[in-house]
């Protein structure tokens, strides 16, 4: 693997029981960029983070994520490579009994053993990195969609991993909180020196702050560019997904979709 | 019958797993402490009030039975060796898989549902060591204390009926019951049964909760598994205990 790639899929088959999710899919995800994962809904974007992440193994292919090839061997190995992603996910899932602070230094306390005033110091960063310096005190059901879905991003670059997966970030925000969020992705990255791979349907919204885009659709790539190209383009899916348009190659009952994928 | 071999394989490999995942570090036992607040102090009321009314209806009915053979004033054995043998764990068992067992699977059912144990291993935290293990050793230690402390408010139930209600005298009473208590037959099997439903229940139920599918509907049917499942295994267990021990 160059030194530029953080993850490498080459010709991986995803499935979940007898269901093929991606087939045959090669793509790169480059060091130190944002990657925006787009797709239609069921179209096996979060399955792809969840390979990344351990949670799945290929059925076929080579799957290399920081220079490490999946599935692990082991699950001690797996939590090894896992100390150096930080993921997002949909539900954030913050644990309910513990305060925001607390939440940001579970993997400090678990992961390190750092005097007390120093990792009391590090929380503090994190949560004034996402702007939350003086929400420490209070418990997940106490914050907003928006301030709980930064508290888990201060969870997830706690321990300053080199490759972030967001999953779904925009879901259920409003527009500012998502301008908010997305801002933080693009300076975290930049200033951190991170990978991030941020999985969404928000096309509008997101790609003006990712470096590249990869469209997910009918079990493949069905397309890997920059941004601008993916606006420019004139195939008719891609089309389809970028304007919302009701017909087209992508359909939108599951019986439909089940036969375009057997078509395609 | 495959399946039920199969599901008691998978519930002893499950405890395998919490065992090699206990390391007792200060977190650990700073989590075990906080669930046996949770799951065994916050038991007592209820532990409490049902060793009360326990002691005083097998006072009463132990006094009817007695004293149609003129022997009322041996109310202490018919009240104490039931009780020990018996009704203190069993019922005390029951009334934590319905107080307690209920709510760890609950809780856990709703963290699988709430992505919080996805969250726990996306950090490299094992869930199991995390969530799971305290749950259980908490449930552990819980039950064999209720246990004892359901026996206690049931003696005083059943004092308070004998000596202030059916007037027996209160030397009689407890005299009959210590001479009839046996420290290794009765409390030695009280507090060994107690042992047994405590891994039983706490193990069904952190089982039912962490395998619960994460929607609403999978959390309520986990819950209503481990009260179910947690109180028949009682039953069964202390059936077999009985049958082999003593």
């Amino acid at each position: 693997m160059t030194e530029s790639v953080a993850v490498r899929f080459e010709r991986v088959t995803l499935k979940r029981g007898h269901r093929t999710i991606l087939s045959d899919a090669s793509v790169d995800f480059r060091q130190g960029s944002v990657t925006a994962v787009l797709g239609p809904s069921g179209a096996g974007k979060s399955t792809l983070l969840f390979a990344i992440a351990g949670e799945l193994a290929p059925s076929a292919g080579r799957l290399q994520v920081l220079d490490e090839a999946m599935p692990q061997p082991s699950v001690r190995s797996l939590f090894a490579l896992r100390r150096k992603m930080g993921v997002l996910l949909q539900g954030n899932g913050l644990l309910t009994d513990l305060t925001a602070f607390e939440n940001v230094a579970l993997p400090l306390r678990t992961h390190t053993n750092l005097p007390e005033p120093i990792l009391r110091e590090l929380v503090w960063m994190k949560l004034n990195a996402v702007g939350l310096g003086e929400a420490g005190d209070l418990l997940p059901q106490e914050l907003s969609g928006g301030m709980a879905r930064r508290v888990a991003l201060a969870r997830a670059l706690v321990l300053d991993p080199p490759l972030m997966l967001y999953d779904e970030p925009l879901t259920g925000l409003d527009p500012i909180a998502c301008g908010v969020i997305l801002d933080l992705i693009r300076r975290l990255n930049d200033t951190l020196g991170l990978t991030s791979i941020v999985v969404t349907h928000h096309v509008l919204e997101t790609l003006p702050h990712a470096d590249r885009a990869v469209v997910i659709a009918n079990q493949g790539i069905a397309f890997d560019g920059t941004p601008a190209e993916l606006t420019r383009t004139a195939d008719p899916l891609l089309r389809q997904f970028l304007d919302g348009e009701p017909d087209g190659p992508i359909g939108f009952d599951y019986r439909h979709q089940s036969k375009a994928v057997a078509h395609a | 019958m495959r399946e039920s071999i199969q599901s008691i394989g998978q519930i002893g490999l499950f405890l395998v797993r919490i065992l090699l995942s206990l390391r007792f570090s200060r977190e650990q036992l700073a989590d075990i402490a906080r669930q046996i607040y949770s799951v065994g102090a916050r038991s007592l009321p209820i532990i409490a009030v049902g060793g009360l009314f326990v002691g005083l209806v097998i006072s009463l009915q132990g006094y009817r039975a007695l004293e149609t053979i003129g022997a009322g004033s041996a109310l202490g054995t018919a009240v104490g060796i039931p009780l020990y043998r018996e009704l203190g764990p069993v019922l005390a068992a029951i009334l934590f898989c319905g107080r307690a067992g209920s709510s760890i699977a609950a809780e856990l059912g709703l963290m699988r549902a709430t992505d919080q144990i996805m969250a726990l291993s996306m950090m490299a935290i094992d869930p199991v060591g995390k969530v799971v293990a305290p749950r259980f050793v908490a449930g552990v230690i819980s039950v064999p204390l209720l246990t004892a402390v359901f026996c206690a408010f049931a003696i005083f139930g059943a004092y308070l009926q004998a000596v202030w209600v059916l007037h027996i005298d209160s030397g009689f009473f407890w005299g009959s019951l210590r001479s009839s208590v046996d420290l290794v037959q009765d409390f030695g099997q009280c507090f060994t049964k107690a042992a047994f439903f405590g891994v039983v229940s706490s193990l069904l139920a952190v089982h039912v909760g962490f395998h619960s599918e994460p929607t609403i509907e999978g959390t309520s049917v986990a819950t209503t598994q481990a009260v179910v499942q947690g109180s028949l295994m009682v039953l069964f267990l202390d059936f077999l205990l009985t049958a082999l021990l003593y």
